[in-house]
């Protein structure tokens, strides 16, 4: 008993030691605050560490968690780049002063304006379009167009969605009143709720396989989460994908709904030289291959071809408005989903 | 220090009552507070009372009944607990999905299904229900069946000869004498439900947890998630103070001290004996040996491309942090208790209860409450030190392990504590007043007389603390310092990126470690009471 607890002791030692030896000054660092928690990104930051001997230390969490740490902290915060799944938080993170603007060639160079802060204070790495997957044989061609057409009667009892917690869900609805005014919006989360086959549930890939399982005709995802079911290593769930096609909706108008995955530096960051680094080493298109290949993102480089699978699914025109918008509306649009009753 | 303890929430009651949310605070009062309030009552209650029945009754037959398996039972119904609720409702979505094990077994073996995909609806608040007793039952089942086994004979014996017999004298003294240890299982229960966040929102039952996050996260208010929090604080003070005003001044301890004579177990035979066995096997099959073997069956599909030797390190950092905590909490436990105890009076009692609610708070919530008056202090002492020394002295607290222990202890010494207030009420005060009469000090009675006889229960209380920080979620992610990862952060990052078979072999590990002191709890207790 006396030995297991010195065991014990010794090794909660060893854990407090070791937590304490990141961050040491003298060697060449940058420090990264994330809510990407991807293999792929570990992948990489390996990569950028063997290429040019900058060790990355990361701390992943939701992004609002870490804005509040980043707050908390203050000019002595031990972090230099912030990454988030949504445009929206990067835009949070400026507006609270967080961030600072970065002039970078290379950066504005691989990535188009539309996918990057006007100012330099954020860039998008990754892009994801939010996409309708349906079941060809029971919806017919020409039945689908626009994510307005979704409110409409027509589809009562056919739609499938998760919660409206997420924020990949709030984005689109930002989207939708960026394009026509809330009013128009809060109508069209009206309709849309009220077509629901069930009540919200489950994440994305809970939709496409409800969708299969006949639940509904169309589940409203995001492109990886379709990407991943048709690429897996299960038989199962290939089968399942391949009964199932992609529809980029407003194709006519303005575009899909895209949202980015993406980063800033941190106002407080002591490794700035090394931060800009990374970022340029994520935006190459050796980095921007390897993003869409292990997680089946479109890349924001428009030199670099996505992923085959997201090839195969054609060309699609993406909706151009700027994302920081999307930012800006993201409180809106998780008000009308409350008053809208769309869980 | 119980004032310590309570940073956080005095942070949270203080951001409730001066917040300026209120136009977030009326829309949210207007549209989704009113489910939010039924599905929270609803999970709680239900949870509660299923979890209840379930640890009561196979506390009971374990601790006084002999029948088939018994001495199995024993130790492997605690064996749920390590199962965290989020990972068995992914799992559970996941077995029953259209590419689960069961639909796929059905399409294989009968040619007629093998184009047949159903979706079975799994995620409703029913089941969570369901799911949240069968994981959470085991703290009233520990606490209770030591409370069984703590009962003298004599007691029921007294019982029978007045003319009770089994049922009789299970409801009218036993169930009454274990009455505090019962509670705080329950109660235990009850707080975990409250705060889950990663079961419910998967299942898409809102509940004041989530409303608290989407008030915060997505709505960027910080200001009205603190109020909803501080909304579930006074919410779980109310049970609190109903349960202990309910009980009165009724006193549950055994005064004559001496002579204690354990319970003699009753054999079971024929029905009775099965149906013993069935009200025990139930839910450890459900509440652990299913969804074990669901994470074994998608840990061989998936290891080879997720487990490396990061693992050890995942390991050792789960293993190291949970067991300084466990010490920790108990630790400060058991002084608070102590305190109480000698004290009688109010102002302890208080300190203790206001302990208890750091249990109740959502873990991101006293996340918060840390980072805030941490980095305050940071930015004082290091304003102060360039002032007067010219030196900058950078974050002392932020971002260290030392802020992940506190944040800890906030949280789970209240796990400590109930059961070890639990404990001391069984035991007689007339023997702390012995001992004090023969001119020990007040420490030294702890030590040398309540602390022997607690033994047991000091064990019980670190193993819970072991095993919540072993499956402890927000507070690890959002206050560990950088590359620090646990089993749990591995896991419940998978999962929540739709990767649950990749999640598996994490969440694995994570039952397997908590196993450990499981089984050296078995053995303890094997050596007679303590």
């Amino acid at each position: 008993m006396a030995r297991n607890r010195r065991i014990a002791i010794g090794l909660a030692a060893a854990v407090v030691l070791g937590g304490c030896g990141a961050g040491g000054a003298g060697d060449a660092v940058v420090n990264v605050y994330s809510h990407r928690h991807y293999e792929a990104d570990q992948q990489l930051f390996a990569r950028f560490t063997e290429l040019t001997g900058i060790r990355v230390n990361v701390v992943t969490a939701s992004a609002d968690e870490l804005i509040t740490r980043l707050e908390n902290e203050g000019k002595n915060s031990p972090a230099d780049i912030l990454i988030t799944v949504d445009a929206g938080r990067l835009h949070r993170a400026k507006e609270k002063g967080l961030l600072q603007p970065i002039r970078s060639e290379v950066l504005e160079t691989s990535i188009p304006a539309t996918y990057r802060d006007p100012e330099g204070y954020w860039f998008g790495l990754t892009r994801r379009a939010r996409v309708v997957i349906y079941d060809p044989t029971r919806v017919k061609p020409g039945e689908l167009s626009t994510y307005e057409d979704l409110a409409d009667p027509k589809w009562k009892g056919r739609i499938l969605s998760r919660s409206s917690g997420n924020v990949y869900n709030q984005s689109l609805l930002a989207s939708l009143i960026a394009a026509n005014g809330e009013e128009a919006a809060e109508r069209w989360a009206r309709g849309v709720a009220a077509n629901l086959a069930r009540p919200p549930a489950g994440g994305d890939t809970d939709q496409i396989k409800a969708v299969a399982a006949g639940v509904g005709d169309v589940a409203i995802s995001n492109t990886y989460y379709f990407g991943r079911l048709l690429s897996s290593s299960d038989p199962e769930e290939r089968r399942l994908a391949e009964r199932l096609a992609v529809f980029f909706p407003n194709q006519d108008g303005r575009g899909a709904h895209v949202n980015v995955s993406g980063a800033g530096v941190t106002t407080s960051s002591k490794n700035v030289a090394n931060a800009i680094r990374l970022l340029e080493f994520l935006a190459s298109e050796e980095a921007q291959r390897i993003f869409s290949e292990a997680n089946l993102e479109y890349p924001v480089n428009p030199r670099v071809e996505p992923a085959e699978i997201l090839q195969a699914w054609g060309e699609f025109k993406a909706d151009t408005l700027n994302l920081a918008r999307l930012g800006e509306l993201n409180a809106a649009a998780v008000a009308i989903f409350d008053r809208a009753g769309w869980r | 220090m119980a004032l310590a303890l309570s940073v956080p929430m005095l942070v949270v009651a203080v951001g409730a009552l001066g917040a300026d949310g209120r136009e977030v605070w009326a829309h949210l009062a207007s549209t989704v507070m009113p489910e939010y309030l039924r599905n929270s009552v609803v999970l709680a209650a239900g949870s509660g009372a299923l979890a209840l029945v379930i640890g009561v009754a196979s506390a009971w037959l374990v601790a006084t009944r002999d029948f088939p398996g018994r001495r199995l039972f024993e130790w492997s119904l605690v064996l749920p607990l390590s199962v965290p609720a989020y990972i068995a409702a992914y799992t559970y979505a996941g077995m029953l999905d259209v590419t689960g094990p069961v639909q796929r077994t059905a399409r294989a073996l009968v040619p007629s299904l093998s184009d047949t995909f159903v979706a079975i609806p799994v995620m409703r608040i029913e089941t969570m229900v369901v799911i949240f007793a069968l994981v959470l039952y085991p703290y009233v089942y520990l606490l209770s069946r030591a409370a069984f086994l703590g009962q003298s004979r004599t007691a029921l014996e007294a019982a029978w000869t007045l003319g009770h017999g089994g049922a009789s004298a299970f409801w009218r003294v036993a169930l009454p004498l274990a009455r505090p240890a019962i509670a705080a299982g329950v109660s235990m229960v009850v707080m975990e439900v409250l705060n889950d966040y990663g079961a419910v929102s998967y299942y898409g039952v809102t509940t004041f947890t989530t409303g608290i996050f989407r008030s915060w996260h997505a709505l960027g208010d910080l200001d009205a998630a603190i109020r909803l929090a501080a909304i579930l604080m006074v919410f779980v003070l109310a049970v609190l103070a109903l349960e202990r005003s309910q009980r009165g001044r009724r006193r549950v301890d055994d005064t004559r001290g001496t002579g204690h004579r354990p319970l003699l177990r009753q054999r079971l035979r024929g029905w009775r004996a099965w149906a013993a066995f069935a009200v025990c096997f139930a839910p450890l099959l459900f509440g652990f040996l299913i969804p074990v073997a669901q994470l074994a069956l998608w840990t061989v599909r998936t290891a080879g491309d997720v487990v490396d030797a990061s693992y050890l390190r995942l390991v050792a950092n789960s293993f190291g942090l949970a067991t300084v905590a466990a010490l920790l909490c108990v630790a400060l436990a058991l002084l608070l208790v102590y305190a109480g105890r000698l004290d009688r009076g109010r102002t302890v009692s208080a300190a203790n209860r206001a302990v208890v609610l750091g249990y109740s708070i959502p873990g991101a919530v006293i996340a918060v409450g840390i980072i805030v008056p941490f980095g305050w202090i940071d930015r004082t002492v290091d304003a102060f030190a360039e002032a007067t020394l010219g030196v900058s002295t950078g974050l002392l607290l932020s971002g260290t392990l030392f802020a992940l222990v506190f944040a800890y202890a906030v949280r789970y010494t209240a796990v400590a504590l109930l059961p070890l207030e639990a404990g001391f009420e069984r035991q007689c005060r007339n023997l702390d007043d012995a001992s004090r009469c023969l001119g020990e000090p007040p420490l030294a009675t702890l030590w040398r007389v309540a602390l022997p006889l607690l033994r047991r229960t000091l064990v019980a209380a670190a193993i819970l603390v072991f095993v919540d920080v072993m499956k402890e979620i927000p507070l690890t992610l959002s206050l560990r310092p950088f590359n620090f990862d646990t089993l749990a952060t591995r896991a419940y990052q998978l999962a929540v990126d739709e990767q649950v078979a990749e999640s598996a072999n994490a969440a694995l590990v994570i039952i397997a470690v908590g196993l450990l002191p499981v089984l050296g709890l078995d053995r303890l207790l094997a050596r007679g009471r303590g």
